[in-house]
């Protein structure tokens, strides 16, 4: 397959992933889109490497995958710890905070 | 294969010395005394040593693992800058959290761990640790966020934070992928040579943008700002000092250098495109400051609006404009860690006093408290000889320069409007009555020692700039050989 093929692919996932975060009401939702988004970026990366028979894209890729586990483990427990207080995750009711 | 890189830790040693220390604070909670008193000094004892590392590393340039971490001047001049911060951050949190219960190590470390990665950002050569540092830094900000568990508003805030700045990661990873796509490499320096040997690369133009979407958000510069004012107001005060200060700071160290050094070919297109978005930042932050009534709140947006006077020192370019972004960058860190540490020892009975109406007749019962708030505020208004003065003359001096008129008169007047908002606070504090509920001041020494540090800078800066802006033409030269 040409290195276009990928690249589309990736801004498809990448899109769909946009979508998700822009659309979503509930902050685990948003959190899978922003996976998505991130995850478009790891088939760039290796994608480019393949082609440019480079290995810093896939070390890249490594370290991408790594810190977005981190991510996510920092994401969730906010997540619990607004559900705990507010028995609530939707984003439209977190509006304390406006003006 | 690749050959495996000399191991030199020397070029990482001020950032290592911050993280040691988190490490330290993380295994001395462990252990007695259960009060948390001392972990502050401890935290406060890491960043001094790494401060003066930084210092006494000036003009010892060592690079490392294949130019990706970089120790020059320019780094060493915002691990200072990003020092201060963490030490100011660190002295008002250690009452301010006795005050509300919240005493932990994990504080500590995470405040330690974040101004690490802030210190990396600084010194970042390459594109993997500039997105290492963000993450460093915006993980244990995120955290820290959230402190005040059982607060609506913190939770809130925390949660806005992450969202929000893990959706502009996807943003500058994407512009990243672009870039080595596009060059071949992640290496600030290889990334300039590929994309001067074919300039106008769709690829590279593309991912500039990506890349400036992503940073937008880390400086909260238009219309990238929307988390600013919500993650300011709820978070801890002591936090609000850092993020508004120190994230900042480091965010900015990363762009200059992508800027200048790696996408220098591609000057023409983000000098355009950083001359509209500080503009509109510079406007939007001042004129919807205006409307605040919570100060925490206008304080956000006028750290917006700063963000935008910066923007004209990188548009207007070249060693002065960069070394007054930098110089701008110091200034800003005292006056608004400053502006913040003053609030937060202000109390009323039922929480925190952050409403304008709280400070009316401040002046009458805490006179020196209501002069030094005073005096940041006349410093972000930019009255002499203050700080805040001498840093925007040399931006926007150094936009005339350039011939950027235009964005220089919408910079001045935009100081104008400015004027009004900070005042107004001023005027509150000095000719009105107090009204509604009693606020009291809270005794802090360490608190005290802040504010004093931050007066001593601003009025240092102010009184005497030059050498301090050698210092930082000085840092920045290098960088636009």
């Amino acid at each position: 397959m040409p290195l276009h093929a990928y690249l589309v692919l990736a801004a498809l996932v990448f899109v769909i992933g946009l979508f998700g975060v822009l659309t979503r009401r509930n902050a685990v939702g948003i959190l899978l889109g922003i996976e998505l988004m991130l995850n478009a970026v790891n088939i760039n990366l290796v994608a480019f490497s393949r082609f440019r028979a480079d290995l810093a894209g896939l070390i890249f890729t490594l370290f991408t995958i790594a810190i977005t586990v981190a991510e996510v483990a920092v994401g969730l427990a906010i997540v619990i710890v607004i559900f705990r207080v507010r028995r609530t995750i939707e984003a439209d009711h977190l509006d304390l905070l406006r003006g | 294969m690749i050959p495996a890189p000399p191991v030199a830790l020397g070029a990482l040693l001020p950032a290592l010395i911050v993280f040691g220390t988190g490490v330290l604070v993380l295994l001395l909670d462990l252990v007695p005394p259960r009060t948390k008193d001392h972990l502050g000094g401890v935290a406060l004892a890491g960043i001094v040593i790494a401060l003066l590392g930084s210092i006494s590393l000036w003009n010892h340039e060592t690079r490392a693992f294949r130019d990706m971490v970089l120790l020059d001047n320019y780094a060493l001049f915002f691990h200072v800058v990003i020092c201060y911060a963490a030490a100011l951050a660190v002295l008002l949190s250690i009452d301010y959290l006795r005050r509300n219960g919240v005493e932990s190590g994990e504080y500590y470390a995470l405040l330690l761990f974040s101004t690490a990665g802030m210190m990396l950002l600084a010194s970042a050569g390459d594109l993997l640790i500039v997105f290492l540092g963000i993450e460093l830094m915006s993980l244990s900000l995120y955290v820290l966020a959230g402190l005040f568990k059982m607060r609506l508003a913190s939770g809130e805030a925390s949660m806005k934070y992450f969202l929000l700045g893990a959706f502009a990661t996807g943003f500058l990873l994407y512009g990243i992928a672009l870039i080595y796509g596009a060059t071949g490499s992640t290496n600030f320096d290889r990334i300039a040579a590929a994309a001067a040997a074919r300039p106008r690369d769709t690829l590279v133009t593309i991912g500039l943008g990506l890349l400036l979407v992503g940073f937008g958000f880390k400086i909260s510069s238009v219309p990238f700002h929307m988390w600013a004012p919500d993650v300011y107001e709820g978070a801890p005060t002591s936090v609000t000092a850092l993020i508004a200060t120190g994230s900042k700071a480091a965010a900015f160290a990363a762009l200059i250098r992508v800027l200048t050094v790696a996408l220098r070919a591609a000057q023409p297109d983000w000098s355009v495109l950083l001359w509209a978005v500080a503009a509109v930042t510079m406007t939007a932050g001042n004129v919807i400051a205006i409307a605040q009534s919570n100060l925490k709140r206008m304080l956000a947006y006028s750290s917006i609006a700063h963000v935008g006077y910066m923007l004209v020192g990188l548009v207007a370019g070249g060693v002065p404009g960069a070394g007054a972004v930098l110089f701008y960058l110091l200034a800003y860190t005292f006056t608004t860690a400053g502006a913040f540490g003053a609030i937060l020892l202000v109390e009323r009975s039922d929480g925190e006093a952050v409403e304008v109406g709280d400070y009316a007749g401040l002046a009458r019962r805490h006179p020196v408290l209501a002069a030094t708030l005073g005096l940041f505020l006349l410093s972000l208004v930019g009255i002499p000889p203050l700080a805040g003065f001498v840093g925007k003359f040399y931006l926007f001096g150094s936009a005339v320069r350039a011939g950027y008129l235009w964005l220089t008169v919408i910079g001045v007047l935009n100081s104008a409007i400015a004027a009004y908002y900070y005042l107004r606070v001023i005027v509150y504090m000095y000719m009105r009555e107090p009204e509604g509920v009693e606020v009291r001041l809270v005794p802090s020494f360490a608190g005290g020692v802040a504010l004093a540090i931050a007066l001593v800078g601003i009025v240092l800066l102010g009184v005497m700039p030059a050498p301090f802006a050698d210092l930082a033409q000085v840092a920045v030269a290098p960088l636009l050989r």
